[in-house]
């Protein structure tokens, strides 16, 4: 069974980081974030499960947590962005480089 | 027979007190230089009376030496302890350094006297004398100082107020070139004393004249250490090959000349090499041959200068290097020639200042022209310089009976024995000082008038004659009286050693009588030259050996090409390479750094993605690697 | 049993500062004031601290003091003065008033005669505090006796100079400051390399140098190691060839943040090759001395050839320090009592006459607006007074008898000529090479005289007003330093006498020749 529960895991945080890199919206980008840290939740509880402690539930909810704070500083920096520039665009957002 | 001991000097007395000597000009030049404009006024009254009672003190320890007998007539004076564990500070009072002593503050003092009334007009007065009071004070310490470095901080004194005086018209570009000349060609020689103490203190562990014991036998170190003297006295006595600053020297004002540039301080070359004599220099040295040979070359071509040049300044400065390559000569001639090399030192200090002076004295009556083309009939104008030029002239002719002849032909009588071709050539050198004094007296006093315009030749005041008057006095009779009877001789025995057979003077000897043919000779072909004949008031273009003299020998030409030129191009290059070769390549490093991070900041490209992908490609490396080591 | 002096020392500066730094806006005046007395109150207790100085044999290191700093690893921050380290104490204590003097107006924003900026209007507490803050740390970089401590000092010492170079000086100056920074930072950061290397090594827990002495026996480290300290100070000396950032940092320096540059900041490569790198690794010292000889004879010769070819004055004048350094350098590794004793002597004098000759340079250019000896001439005529403390201050440049540089190179190369150490044919060689730069001082000091303050009056020349009370009362003491320790270099070679003999000890070297000369006439 873990092993499934792995596998599932694994695609969806390949699907996830295939979003980051290919997506340009920004919102989708971000969808594809919390994809993968809900992947990684899936990963912690099936480990949770299979050695029987309580553990990685625990670090789970922790995720969630900081995926929570981060939604809403993250969704709120979009905003910005999308009100400043008419764009959600992760490519137009470049000026902090060389 | 060997200098006496050194006697440590204890009891009081003037002796004691000699220090002196050196403190009284040397507070004279501060006060001068100190309060500056303020002394204006009286400055030259205070130069004056500060070398008079300088000399007031070396007379009186002259006096009080006299007293003591003969064995201890080696005293030094303690003063302070300079460099501890090196060498202390002191002086040495013995016959040969008072000897010394009264000539500086002697002449020294006329010249003073004499200064007051040459620079009367000159709005820097103040200054000149206050130089001319450190330059004593310095002089008198390096002949005074019982050590080798206190011989050095007074060989440099001079060296300094030498420069300043030389520049002392520094707003003249050629002044200021001419002293610094002066200054720097001294430091080649300065470097050869240098190394001769560093030589001295490894060899004997000591500076001090008395810690240093007569050697008899040379031996390399000796060798070495009286080559190294002999460039530095080479260096301050304008002796070949250093010979080239004396006649750029002559830019300084006249009474400078006299003092500086003909009595006092290019003769310290020769003092260095009778006071090192007996350690450095013993009889029939190699070291003492090459001091020999150097005074023979340069009392020739000092002379051969003296032949072709027209400023009457320069021309004695010619003289000059002669006489004192004469007294070089004697002074490589082992004990014997020093007595006469100093006879002829102290001789040569007063007729030579007296033919300064007069020649100052002659500028002073034309405008400050030193063109003797523009001379001429002068005697009828101005009789009290005239008579006592004429003197002068005499006595560095060799003129019987008069101060130079007895001691050049002590010099020659005992060349021409010890080293007979050295001491023939110098019988040539005084055939050839006949003929260009007499060039010099001729076209200056006698003959046509060829005067500027606007030339006035009028007598010099008082102030200036008396110390001519007393000068010539002195360039008559002295002479005679040091050489006579051995007199000087067994005075500087304790100082520099007694030959081991006293020479006899001859009035009638075969060298003296070739050497007087030789200079009526030279006289006489000055006189149909310059006498009888017209002078053109225009210089002549002269045959390649006139043009020969007039360049001085090429030595600055030579100087030019092999050493200035030269030394410029490495000073390019060195700069060059400072610049372009090291600075190149720390800036080139820098350059370095900076460009390759310049491209490396390139990989910052402002786009989200692009880092992401990055992220993972780490992340999958390091897992990679993880997996790899195994420790998963 | 700890002593107050130098801690107090170290504080009174500092405190100082703080007051400046602490001042009202606007009241420029009152931060000099309070400048210059803080720093004549240093001096003051600096002179009374040296004549108290106890010339005798015992312990090393007088007016000790130490205190636990990081326990941890054993830093202390421990002070202590030998002979040596206590007259370059007295030398920046004395410099530092000069200097107060002599910047008086540096950052209020100098104009020449004819309106050229010669220096930039900054802020004066800020440059005022920046110097107070300097001379604590030229002292505790002198008085470390822990070698942690040293390197603390030595590297810090590169924060106000930076900005005294960076903001106060000429048109080149952040080239100039980020050079002499970098330069600096890399030799001290082998230097930082070497000082934790010597602690792990020698496993004594502590940095504090005479624990340390003689603490490394192994022959191959001790060369890594004295190759980290020697880099670190040939860099702070300068010793050819990596000098090429004092020229630049001294032009564009003003000209009293100069003379600390050049007069004291420099003295502590040398003194801690002194100190550091001969006594830490004495064997590693005596096997590196060949090279060392020949860059310190280059340095010599070299300085002085560029020197003659410059065209700045300030320029002219570092150069002509990188040959004086040469001196130093020589004269520390020849291993004799006077080579060394010379050398010491040598950092002192040399810190007073090139400070004389920088400040009379600073005189002229705050007068003509420009550093180039060709816009000269003729200054002998409307400025007297500036022209002979010129002229006196150049002489002691080329070492002339009779004025304090002399003593101090005599001593070095008769030192370095005798010196019996190595067998004696490499440093006589030396020694005579050394000599001719003799000449070309000479001709580097006097060509420049020569075209500053001799020949026709040039027209800019001629409004030159003469030296000022404040003027003269910076450079008089200088050279009267200069003409007094010329003659009479006695108290200072008492002083500095014991502390070469501890450090001959402490090398091992064999030197009987000399020293039973000595004791012999």
């Amino acid at each position: 069974m873990t092993t499934h529960y792995l596998i599932l895991s694994g695609l969806l945080f390949s699907i996830g980081a295939v979003g980051v890199l290919t997506r340009r919206n920004a919102i989708v980008v971000f969808m594809c974030v919390e994809l993968m840290l809900n992947a990684c939740n899936l990963a912690f509880v099936t480990f949770a499960r299979q050695v029987g402690n309580l553990e990685g539930q625990i670090i789970a909810f922790f995720v969630m947590v900081v995926a929570a704070a981060e939604v809403v500083v993250g969704l709120a920096i979009i905003v910005t962005i999308f009100r400043t520039r008419r764009s959600a665009s992760v490519d137009d957002a470049n000026l902090l480089k060389y | 027979m060997d200098p006496v001991e050194i006697i440590q000097h204890t009891a009081g007395g003037v002796i004691g007190l000699s220090w002196l000597m050196i403190a009284i000009p040397l507070l004279g030049a501060t006060i001068l230089l100190v309060l500056g404009r303020r002394t204006d006024r009286w400055g030259h009254l205070l130069g004056v009376a500060m070398s008079l009672a300088s000399f007031v003190v070396a007379v009186l320890a002259f006096v009080e030496l006299l007293g003591l007998p003969e064995g201890q007539r080696r005293q030094a004076v303690h003063l302070w302890e300079f460099i501890p564990g090196m060498v202390d500070m002191g002086l040495l009072i013995d016959p040969l350094s008072i000897a010394f002593a009264l000539l500086i503050t002697g002449v020294g003092s006329l010249i003073h006297i004499y200064s007051i009334g040459y620079m009367q007009n000159d709005p820097d007065r103040r200054r000149f004398f206050a130089y001319l009071n450190l330059f004593v004070s310095a002089m008198l310490l390096l002949v005074l100082a019982d050590n080798y470095v206190g011989l050095f901080i007074g060989w440099e004194g001079v060296g300094l107020a030498s420069y300043l005086l030389i520049g002392f018209w520094q707003f003249k570009p050629s002044a200021a070139v001419a002293a610094k000349k002066a200054f720097v060609v001294n430091r080649v020689g300065d470097f050869g004393l240098l190394v001769a103490m560093f030589m001295i203190w490894t060899t004997f562990g000591t500076l001090a004249f008395g810690g240093l014991t007569p050697v008899t036998e040379e031996n390399p170190t000796t060798l070495a250490i009286g080559l190294l003297l002999l460039l530095a006295a080479c260096g301050k006595s304008a002796q070949l090959p250093l010979q080239s600053w004396l006649l750029d020297a002559m830019e300084g004002p006249t009474p400078v000349s006299a003092l500086i540039h003909a009595a006092t301080m290019v003769t310290a070359g020769v003092y260095l090499v009778v006071r090192s004599g007996a350690f450095f220099f013993p009889q029939g040295s190699g070291a003492a041959l090459a001091v020999a040979i150097v005074g023979a070359a340069t009392l020739l071509a000092g002379a051969i200068i003296g032949c072709a040049k027209d400023d009457i300044k320069k021309g004695l400065a010619g003289s000059t290097m002669s006489q004192i390559g004469y007294m070089m000569l004697g002074a490589g001639l082992g004990p014997v020639g020093y007595a006469f090399a100093i006879g002829h030192l102290i001789t040569h200090g007063f007729f030579k200042a007296n033919l300064f002076l007069g020649a100052g004295s002659v500028m002073h009556g034309m405008n400050d022209e030193v063109d003797m083309r523009k001379y001429g009939g002068l005697r009828k104008y101005m009789p009290v310089t005239f008579a006592t030029f004429f003197i002068g002239y005499l006595a560095i002719i060799g003129f019987p009976l008069l101060s130079g002849y007895f001691t050049k032909e002590g010099i020659i009588e005992t060349a021409v024995q010890a080293q007979p071709v050295l001491g023939w050539l110098a019988v040539l050198g005084a055939g050839i000082t006949g003929f260009y004094m007499s060039r010099m007296v001729f076209m200056t006093f006698f003959g046509e008038k060829r005067w500027e315009k606007n030339a006035h030749p009028h007598e010099s005041p008082s102030v200036m004659t008396v110390p001519l008057i007393v000068l010539s006095i002195g360039s008559v009779f002295l002479g005679g009286y040091l050489i006579l009877s051995n007199r000087l001789m067994d005075w500087l025995a304790p100082a520099v050693g007694a030959p081991a057979v006293r020479p006899e003077f001859h009035f009638t000897s075969t060298t003296g009588i070739a050497t007087l043919a030789l200079v009526a000779v030279g006289a006489a072909y000055a006189w149909y030259k310059y006498g009888r004949s017209e002078v053109p008031a225009v210089q002549p273009r002269g045959s390649f050996l006139t043009t020969f003299a007039r360049r001085d020998l090429y030595g600055d030409a030579i100087n030019e090409s092999l050493i200035m030129r030269p030394g410029q191009w490495l000073t390019r290059l060195a700069v060059f390479f400072d610049n372009r070769g090291i600075d190149g390549v720390v800036n080139g490093l820098a350059a370095g750094i900076g460009g390759s991070s310049g491209r490396l900041r390139r990989l910052q490209t402002g786009f989200a993605r692009t880092y992401a992908l990055s992220i993972l490609f780490g992340a999958a490396v390091l897992t990679g690697a993880l997996l790899l080591v195994g420790n998963i | 049993m700890s002593s107050l002096w130098l801690p107090t020392l170290m504080v009174v500066p500092v405190l100082g500062a703080i007051v400046v730094a602490l001042l009202p806006k606007g009241s420029t005046t009152l931060a000099k004031q309070v400048t210059l007395l803080v720093s004549l109150v240093v001096m003051v207790l600096t002179l009374v601290m040296a004549f108290q100085f106890p010339n005798a044999a015992g312990d090393r290191f007088k007016f000790e003091a130490t205190y636990s700093w990081i326990p941890s690893f054993g830093v202390n921050f421990g002070v202590g003065v030998d002979g040596i380290a206590l007259v370059l104490i007295a030398l920046s204590a004395v410099l530092v008033p000069i200097v107060v003097l002599a910047s008086w107006h540096d950052a209020d924003g100098v104009k020449a005669a004819d309106g050229t900026v010669v220096a930039p209007k900054r802020s004066v507490k800020t440059y005022f505090s920046l110097l107070l803050v300097l001379e604590t740390m030229m002292i505790g970089v002198f008085a470390a006796t822990d070698v942690f401590l040293f390197y603390v000092f030595f590297e810090a010492m590169l924060i106000p100079m930076y900005f005294m170079i960076g903001s106060y000086g000429g048109a080149q100056r952040s080239y100039a400051a980020v050079k002499f920074l970098l330069y600096s930072l890399f030799g001290g950061l082998l230097m930082l390399v070497a000082v934790i290397g010597m602690y792990v090594v020698a496993d004594k827990g502590t940095f504090m140098f005479p624990e340390l002495v003689g603490a490394i026996q192994d022959p191959a480290t001790q060369k890594w190691l004295f190759a980290g300290f020697f880099i670190a100070f040939a860099i702070k000396a300068p010793l050819w060839p990596v000098h090429t950032w004092l020229p630049d940092a001294a032009a564009q320096a003003p000209a009293g943040a100069a003379v600390l540059l050049v007069g004291v900041l420099d003295k502590v490569g040398t003194f801690g090759m002194l100190r550091f790198c001969l006594e830490l690794f004495p064997d590693a010292s005596k096997a590196f001395t060949t090279p060392i000889i020949v860059l310190s004879v280059i340095s010599i010769i070299y300085g002085a050839i560029v020197a003659i070819g410059q065209t700045d004055m300030k320029r002219l004048i570092a150069y002509t320090s990188i040959s004086h350094f040469g001196f130093i350098v020589m004269g520390v590794f020849a291993m004799s009592q006077v080579a060394q004793a010379g050398a010491a002597l040598y950092m002192v004098n040399h810190g007073f006459a090139t400070g004389a000759l920088f400040l009379a340079a600073g005189f002229l250019i705050a007068r003509r607006g420009s550093p180039h000896i060709a816009d000269y001439g003729g200054v002998q005529k409307v400025a007297p007074v500036l022209a002979g403390f010129f002229l006196i201050a150049g002489l002691s440049g080329l070492s002339l008898p009779g004025l304090s540089s002399f003593v101090s190179e005599f001593m070095v190369m008769i030192g370095t000529y005798s010196s019996q150490a190595f067998g004696s044919g490499a440093l006589t060689v030396a020694a005579i090479f050394s000599a001719v730069a003799v000449i070309l001082a000479a001709v580097y000091i006097l060509w420049m005289v020569q075209r500053v303050l001799n020949g026709p009056t040039a027209e800019p020349v001629k409004a030159f007003k003469d030296l000022n009370a404040r003027e003269v009362w910076v450079l008089a003491p200088l050279i009267a330093l200069v003409i007094g320790f010329g003659f009479f270099p006695k108290p200072l070679l008492d002083v500095i006498n014991p502390a070469v003999s501890a450090t001959l000890v402490n090398v091992q070297v064999e030197n009987p020749g000399v020293a039973e000369k000595g004791a012999g006439q």
